[in-house]
């Protein structure tokens, strides 16, 4: 009987530790017998996967630099010359995205992608008590800013939102689940969740009907006109400032387009740069 | 078995109830839907076979190349140029819904929500 008891556990401790040992040597023989090219293998392949990740996702991930990046100036002066061009900016934006109205009245339910703010809204970081008439006075007009290190994208936790090739923090409205993450990350207010039908604030006669409604239940906001520019357009509210050069629309990454040369020659400000966001919409004030 | 005069019958209507609607409707799909085919266009994207096994595939696709991958080019069929788009695209051609989509999806009980947000061709009530 003790011999017996002796041989058992003999046969359980060995086993025990072939058990333990195996998966070890499997993965060493799995892996390859010299540890460090396994090690350099592996963060080639980690190196690709990042690559096609900024590439195709942006998730997170800084933009390539010899991609395009979409980006706007808009001349806040040019506005307050023209009283009426900024609202003219908004209905042009408004009728070609099919957003809706739902009044004043149902204000909570309000979808906007472009609109007016006050200047202290707009600009916190450089607003203060005495500020010129001017300013003071007037709105500013403000949309998604589509920023560089959008953090809409990282809070979305079905990749519904994403930055595409082009620099555009775009939006894959079949995924959107109306978590509204996205809402609560965003620090412009730039999103806006259906809390109804948006149909219900429609005109369904005057629809665009090349393009989409949303639904009840998903976030929307400003797409850059992403349909427009793949087909070789302007933004809506960009054209619907014709030739006065308020808003001006182009590739930030290219050091020759217009936006660029309005760049370099006027003074601009971004909204809440403090954030790090790097904001594509740039305002000159 | 107690109670064998009662429970053998029960089960056995029970077993009748429950397969009513496969003997009842047996050899008998139903009246197959007749769609309204385009007047003026004969080739669709892909075959009509595999348009009607995995049209909804082919939906999924265009939408993340146009979305996400950006890829908008534009594809030629029978010399016209066409956008990858159920609503631009699809309904050019098949221009009633009601007559075309829902025709089939109401056969076979789905109900896509495409037409939540997409806006289907405008045309009049039929029902």
């Amino acid at each position: 009987m003790d011999k017996k008891r002796r041989e058992f556990l003999k046969i359980a401790g060995i086993s025990t530790l072939a058990g333990l040992g195996a998966p070890a040597v499997v993965d060493r023989m799995v892996s390859g017998s010299f540890p460090l090219a396994a090690k350099a293998a592996q963060e080639v392949a980690h190196g690709e996967k990042a690559n096609d990740q900024a590439a195709t996702e942006g998730h997170g991930e800084k933009t390539v630099p010899t991609g395009k990046r979409y980006g706007m100036v808009i001349d806040v002066r040019k506005f307050i010359e023209n009283p009426g061009m900024a609202d003219a900016c908004t209905n042009a934006c408004h009728t070609v995205h099919n957003v809706p109205d739902f009044g004043e009245a149902n204000k909570k339910d309000e979808i906007k992608w472009i609109w007016l703010t006050g200047y202290g809204n707009a600009f916190p970081d450089h607003s203060h008590y005495y500020k010129d008439e001017e300013l003071e006075k007037n709105k500013v007009l403000v949309l998604c800013n589509h920023c560089d290190e959008p953090p809409c994208v990282r809070a979305c936790p079905t990749k519904a939102t994403f930055k595409n090739k082009d620099g555009i923090v775009a939006m894959d409205y079949h995924r959107c689940i109306g978590c509204r993450f996205c809402m609560a990350a965003c620090p412009y207010g730039s999103r806006s969740f259906n809390w109804q039908d948006p149909r219900n604030g429609l005109d369904m006669n005057k629809l665009n009907r090349e393009f989409p409604t949303r639904m009840r239940g998903v976030v929307e906001k400003c797409n850059f006109c992403a349909d427009r520019i793949g087909k070789g357009e302007q933004p809506a509210c960009a054209d619907a400032c014709g030739s006065s050069k308020a808003i001006v629309f182009g590739d930030l990454n290219d050091p020759n387009s217009e936006i660029r040369k309005v760049l370099k020659e006027k003074y601009t400000i971004q909204r809440k740069p403090a954030l790090g966001t790097h904001p594509s919409v740039f305002y000159i004030v | 078995m107690y109670d064998r005069g009662i429970i053998i019958p029960g089960l056995l209507v029970f077993v009748l109830l429950v397969t009513f609607p496969i003997w009842y409707n047996r050899g008998d799909a139903g009246e197959v839907p007749q769609l309204e085919k385009p007047k003026d266009a004969k080739a669709c994207v892909l075959p009509a076979k595999e348009m009607r096994s995995s049209h909804m595939q082919l939906l999924n696709e265009w939408r993340d190349e146009v979305l996400r991958t950006g890829d908008r080019a534009y594809f030629e069929l029978e010399g016209k140029m066409y956008q990858k788009s159920l609503q631009n695209a699809c309904m050019k051609c098949h221009t009633s819904k009601k007559k075309f989509c829902d025709k089939c999806h109401e056969y076979s009980s789905v109900t896509p929500y495409c037409w939540d947000c997409h806006l289907a061709p405008v045309e009049e009530d039929i029902n």
